[in-house]
């Protein structure tokens, strides 16, 4: 059926005109979409280009290098060194068993390791990387390295972790780092994200936890690409963090490691402190331990044995001990009674064994009496009727006065942990602590340093410096941070009667080096080096019995403060031996011994000890020459 | 040159022929086809495998087609017309029953050589078949009652077959584009009046029907509306792709973000982003400039084909003509509206950027149509 010409021209006007008609809805409506384009694409584009960025950029931290400490001689005594993880990749590794199977015959695994290896991808996203050993050799990453064709998906990862090359010396100085707890992020306010980061570690106790600020630095983030299920897919922008400050410490490793070694078996307490800046030279704590065993969590058979040692080994016993200083707190007694004039210097006492106070009787510790003695004798002697009747007269709110001004009862900031205060009491301070007024024999007892009265080793170092220059010396534990030395506090004049002084380090001269002074035994020959000191033997129960008779825990502790040389104070000395006996026959040969060190700046010659001991002491040196400080042996790359 | 030749009487034969060829429509293809490679080989993270080097490949072999089925004169097609259709109705039903299922839907047969997608071949066939219709029936009777119904049916038929698979995206396409055939054929205003104002009270009556035993759309589809219309109802799941799709388009800006450098589709947060959300990959690499440069195109491939059926006096060449356009139309202003968020989502690819055998093949089949309408138009 053909159409006519007319009616085909018709239709076809028709069909064009509506063609054209529809044509025009198609592209208005095509205008329509550009104009949504353009709301979208060009005015709304900042706010959608945001929302991109938020959709694939996550943060990561990257956590700084933590800072190292060093002693003052640039030895180190914390590091970072690398450390060793093997890690797998399920989504590179294909057959997760096979490939375990593989490394198992290659490496030691435990089957723990196995088992976790194998359990724990499954919990996790197929890309990230799976801890399957941790802490391992070198050799283990040598020989992963070598079999990589065959062990998909597995590789060696390098971390860092800190070591603590001196070991057990420097346990109660540097102290140790660990991961962070949970109540460790309870206890600050507001934690740094960084610390947020799975076994990232900080400063659990001594220099490592009071100079955290310092030494953990400022984390770096990197800014990561993720898709939709989170893999990272780039690195986009990197913004390093700062490491943390490098510190050095005051002390000498040397002196450190000598004193630790002399001190073995004992229970004891050392701190050599130099006389001018305030420098701790040596902080020793006797038992220690190695901080190694630690980091990456202790075992519970290395811990165990630390927790129940009688010696207790991980008290810092410079620092948190606080013992009645005995004879050595005499020198405050007679400070306050000759600054206050209440007696002269060469003023005698007569002393007739005891002193009769308030109808009871205090003994001096010879029951047959020293007779008459002045400053010089009481101290030589350790008289100690001399120092009751003294402290009768001055009271006992002035000695406690004057033995804060010496350091006594006074927190010595350093940066360790559990500074102890220790305590020279006063008559408001037994009413308050102890509901009781303060009784007459009080005084009595803590004019030799018993009684209430107590000093950490620290704190006798610090008084003894304070005799020596005369000048307000204030302990020194961080020398230099990041190269930038610290500053020395304090250190005027203590603003007392200079001769009393010198009558008081005249006095102690005469304990050392007068045939009939306490420390006589412990004396040093070299001319230019005497020592001068006090000994101290400080009661740990009221009986007096002897020494030998009793268990270790009821012995006396002894005690020794010195310094020398006598002319030209360098270093001061305090020496603790709990539980150790007397001070002339424990504390002063220990004394002697480190001052002598630090002296000679190493081992002294023979010829610096008394004529009759010199024997003795080369036995004892060469003893102590090769002693290593306990330290764990890592398994880093140096001792592949 | 051979376009413009109107005045060349003489009607071309043999392989003179492809000079005669609406060549510009040719180039328009070619170029938004080039597009889709560069967009697949991006999205594939700077590769030609999985996908811009098979779309290459099919393009190359749709291109071949589209010139042999242009060399068949127009009135072969015409008279194929009728069994066109009727194989294609055929196969909506074999779907039915031999069809494989794919994205949660029966769309694919598999013939062995080629797995067809018998829905996308309706879509052609439905308006050769409507052309063919229409240019039997004499002008005179179009606009009366049962040659429209007639019509109607042969769209429905279809329609229905489809919307069961079920595809609401393609029976809205072939429901729109039979409804524009009938209307470029010049039936009364009045049916689409009252048509409009029945497709209103269906719409009212579909939504009514939710949750009720007679529901006459799968919950999934009434998910896909409740998403379109509140897209932050269900931000993680079907909202999510509406949403990261618009992240896309809107991080682009003026000029794009560069080749290879669009951060959402490159890390897959756009879901589909090689077939029917590609648009978005193209519109944040290259931004404003890009989306409006492809929309250009579009719309002169529409502007080139109603030109030459304006000026082609064969009425069956004209329909079919405007009627492929209006589906070529339909094709990318629902995968536009789709992703810039104006649409429901309802999986309409982007005509030859997506990645896609079947559609791509049936396109250029399709625009075969077109050029043997055109080259072998009454002069």
């Amino acid at each position: 059926m053909r159409r006519s010409r007319a009616e085909t021209d018709a239709s076809h006007v028709k069909l064009s005109r509506r063609a054209a008609l529809l044509g025009g809805v198609q592209l208005l409506f095509m205008g329509g979409l550009a104009a949504r384009m353009q709301y979208l694409q060009v005015d709304q584009a900042d706010q959608f280009r945001l929302l991109a960025e938020e959709n694939r950029i996550n943060i990561r931290l990257i956590p700084p290098v933590r800072g190292e400490i060093f002693d003052r001689n640039g030895m180190k005594l914390a590091q970072n060194v690398p450390s060793y993880r093997i890690v797998m990749v399920r989504e590179d590794a294909g057959n997760v068993e096979e490939v375990i199977g593989r490394l198992a015959d290659l490496i030691d695994l435990t089957p723990e390791q196995i088992e976790n290896a194998l359990a724990e991808p499954k919990r996790s996203e197929r890309f990230l990387p799976v801890t399957i050993a941790e802490d391992v050799s070198w050799e283990v990453v040598s020989a992963v390295s070598v079999n990589a064709p065959a062990l998909p998906g597995i590789t060696p990862e390098v971390g860092s972790t800190r070591v603590y090359p001196r070991g057990s010396d420097f346990a109660h100085v540097v102290g140790r780092v660990g991961s962070v707890s949970e109540k460790d992020l309870e206890a600050l306010e507001d934690p740094d994200a960084v610390l947020r980061i799975p076994r990232f570690q900080i400063g659990k106790i001594n220099v490592e936890a009071r100079e955290e600020a310092l030494l953990r630095g400022v984390a770096g983030t990197k800014q990561v690409e993720v898709n939709a299920t989170g893999r990272v897919m780039r690195e986009l922008e990197r913004r390093e963090g700062t490491a943390g400050a490098d510190i050095q410490l005051t002390v000498d490793a040397k002196l450190q490691n000598y004193i630790q070694a002399r001190l073995s078996g004992e229970s004891a307490a050392v701190v050599v402190m130099d006389c001018e800046k305030g420098d701790i030279l040596a902080n020793s704590s006797a038992p220690s331990y190695d901080p190694n065993l630690f980091i990456g969590g202790i075992l519970s058979k290395d811990y165990d044995p630390l927790l129940v040692d009688k010696y207790r080994p991980l008290v810092n016993k410079t620092v948190q001990g606080a013992y009645p200083p005995g004879s050595t707190f005499k020198m405050m007694t007679a400070m306050a009674a000759i600054e206050a004039g209440i007696i002269g210097p060469d003023e005698t006492v007569y002393c007739p064994g005891h002193l009769e106070v308030g109808g009871r009787r205090f003994h001096c510790w010879k029951r047959g009496g020293h007779g008459w003695v002045d400053l010089e004798n009481s101290l030589k002697q350790s008289c100690d009727v001399y120092y009751y009747d003294l402290a009768l007269k001055v009271g006992i709110e002035k000695i406690s006065a004057m033995s804060n001004r010496f350091g006594l009862g006074v927190r010595h900031d350093l940066a360790l942990s559990s500074v102890n205060s220790g305590l020279t009491p006063t008559k408001e301070w037994k009413l308050a602590n102890r509901g009781a007024s303060w009784v007459i024999g009080d005084t009595v007892n803590a004019s030799i340093g018993q009684g209430f009265m107590l000093a950490s080793p620290l704190q006798l170092a610090v008084m003894t410096a304070r005799l020596a220059t005369g000048r307000d010396v204030r302990p020194r534990l961080v020398k230099t941070v990041n190269g930038i030395e610290q500053p020395i506090e304090g250190n005027g004049p203590l603003d007392m009667n200079e001769n009393n002084l010198r009558k008081m380090r005249k006095s102690m001269y005469a304990v050392v080096n007068d045939r009939r002074g306490t420390a006589y035994r412990s004396r040093i020959i070299a001319d230019d080096m005497r020592m001068a000191g006090k000994t101290g033997t400080s009661q740990v129960r009221s009986v007096v019995v002897n020494n030998a008779d009793v268990p270790w825990e009821q012995r006396d502790h002894a005690l020794f403060v010195g310094y020398a040389p006598y002319d030209n104070p360098r270093y001061a000395c305090a020496v603790l031996v709990e539980h150790g006996g007397g001070g002339s026959a424990a504390a002063a040969p220990i004394a002697r011994d480190a001052l002598l060190q630090a002296l000679y700046n190493g081992e002294p010659p023979l010829e610096a000890y008394p004529a009759a001991d010199r024997d003795r002491i080369e036995i004892q040196q060469r003893a102590l020459r090769d002693v290593k400080p306990q330290a764990r042996v890592k398994k880093g790359k140096d001792q592949a | 040159m051979s376009y413009l030749e109107y005045t060349v009487k003489s009607v071309p034969t043999g392989l003179r022929k492809v000079l005669y060829l609406n060549w510009p429509l040719v180039l328009l293809l070619t170029a938004v086809a080039c597009t889709g490679f560069l967009m697949l080989y991006s999205v594939a993270g700077g590769q030609y495998n999985p996908w811009a080097e098979p779309q290459i490949k099919r393009f190359g072999l749709g291109l071949a087609l589209m010139i042999m089925i242009a060399m068949v004169p127009i009135w072969i097609w015409r008279n194929l017309a009728g069994l066109a259709f009727g194989v294609s109705v055929m196969l909506l039903v074999g779907v039915e029953f031999f069809g494989s299922v794919g994205m949660g839907a029966q769309r694919w047969i598999d013939l062995g050589v080629i797995r067809l997608q018998p829905s996308e071949l309706t879509k052609i066939t439905m308006v050769m078949f409507l052309a063919a219709y229409y240019d039997w029936l004499p002008t005179k009777k179009v606009s009366r009652p049962f040659w429209v119904l007639l019509p109607v049916l042969f769209i429905l038929v279809p329609t229905m077959l489809v919307l069961k698979q079920p595809d609401l995206g393609t029976a809205i396409l072939l429901l729109a584009a039979g409804g524009g055939l009938m209307f470029l054929a010049g039936v009364h205003w009045a049916y689409f009046a009252s048509v409009i104002a029945a497709g209103i009270g269906l719409v009212a009556a579909v939504f009514k029907s939710r949750g009720t035993d007679w529901q006459m759309l799968e919950n999934y589809q009434f998910r896909r509306i409740d998403t379109f219309l509140d897209p932050a109802s269900d931000p993680l799941n079907t909202g999510y792709h509406i949403a990261q799709s618009k992240i896309a388009l809107g991080s682009g800006g003026w000029t794009g973000r560069g080749f290879m450098q669009g951060t959402q589709s490159r890390l897959n947060f756009l879901p589909e982003k090689h077939t029917d959300f590609i648009f978005t990959t193209l519109a944040e690499e290259f931004g404003f400039i890009g989306g409006i440069s492809l929309l250009v195109l579009y719309g002169l491939i529409i502007v080139f084909c109603v030109a030459s059926a304006i000026m082609n006096k064969d009425r069956f060449a004209s329909l079919l003509t405007l009627g492929i356009a209006l589906n070529f139309f339909l094709f990318f202003a629902v995968n536009m509206s789709m992703v810039m968020g104006l649409a429901p989502v309802v999986g309409v690819p982007l005509p030859l950027v997506s990645y896609g055998g079947s559609a791509m093949l049936v396109l250029m089949l399709a625009f075969g149509l077109v050029q043997s309408a055109h080259v072998h138009r009454p002069r």
